[in-house]
């Protein structure tokens, strides 16, 4: 008795989650593929470090149902980023593109391990030549 | 190079103090907003009180505020109070994002209305075309119609005085 109930409950539960579900047609599973990637790439405007294809935020909701509205009347990729930037700035993606402004964000990191890796380097050299030095004199 | 090497800590340790001072005061709930600069974008939507077809062309020809609202946002009570005192010194207009009519009207009615013009979005189109991710949200327009300003939250004294006022300043 109490199992079908608690069975009762859990059916119902997600019953409900269901329906929370958006349902979007797509003309082809390219056509769901891309709707999905788009999803992943742009972030929402409003959460912090969540995209908008993993996010419950009412906006982000909105901005899927754009990008659905441009994938279906055939906007590329590109296009619709574009069309995201010029409302939400360069904040809404989660790929910057490469330019003068990001250039620290690509390379910084790199640009570090390349010093670090010089400073071992010089470091190593140094000890040895004082190692070797210290041998000589003895 | 060693005698350098022993600063080494303490530079590092200035660096990321200057990191964490400037990253832990940011606001990151705050973004610039794409639209700086730019015209307020064409529209064509209704007033929620006449009904009147409202559309670019008939903001008002000075620099006013654009306010973002919407029954159903908490803030945008609590900044109600400050946008009517404004609203005796500048026209603020509203804009009504994602709302229903009769909601939006009783809200109106029960907390008065210091609006110049109401714009109804109620799909939430031109809150998307101004890069609005959440109500409320202020925007600054000048004489123009070029917006200058956004305010993400709510407006009050400290934000007039730290944000609006100097610009306004500027764009007079």
């Amino acid at each position: 008795m109490m199992r079908k109930l608690l069975g009762a409950c859990v059916l119902g539960l997600s019953l409900s989650v269901q329906a929370a579900i958006e349902t979007y047609q797509f003309d082809s599973p390219e056509q769901e593929a891309r709707f999905r990637q788009l999803g992943y790439e742009l972030r929402c405007p409003k959460c912090q470090n969540q995209a908008i294809g993993d996010s419950d935020a009412e906006i982000s909701g909105d901005l899927r149902a754009e990008v659905y509205r441009m994938l279906k009347e055939g906007a590329t990729d590109a296009e619709i980023k574009d069309f995201m930037v010029a409302r939400y700035g360069r904040y809404v993606l989660y790929n910057p593109p490469l330019d003068q402004q990001t250039l620290v964000l690509w390379f910084g990191p790199a640009g570090l391990l390349v010093l670090g890796g010089i400073l071992v380097v010089l470091r190593i050299r140094q000890s040895k030549k004082a190692l070797e030095e210290g041998e000589s004199q003895a | 190079m060693n005698r350098l090497m022993v600063w080494l800590p303490l530079g590092v340790f200035a660096i990321l103090v200057g990191f964490f001072f400037k990253g832990l005061t940011l606001d990151p709930t705050e973004q610039p907003s794409a639209l700086i600069g730019q015209p307020v974008p064409a529209f064509e939507l209704t007033d929620l009180n006449t009904g009147q077809l409202l559309s670019r062309d008939m903001l008002p020809k000075e620099p006013f505020l654009l306010n973002v609202w919407a029954s159903w946002c908490i803030t945008c009570q609590v900044e109600h109070p400050y946008l009517t005192k404004l609203s005796e010194q500048m026209p603020v207009v509203g804009l009504n994002y994602k709302d229903t009519e009769t909601a939006a009207k009783n809200w109106l009615q029960k907390l008065g209305d210091p609006y110049a013009l109401q714009i109804f979005d109620p799909t939430g189109r031109l809150g998307l075309d101004l890069g609005v991710a959440g109500a409320p949200e202020t925007f600054l327009v000048d004489a123009n119609g070029v917006i200058q300003l956004r305010i993400q939250g709510e407006v009050n004294d400290r934000v007039f005085a730290q944000k609006i006022q100097p610009m306004l300043e500027t764009i007079q």
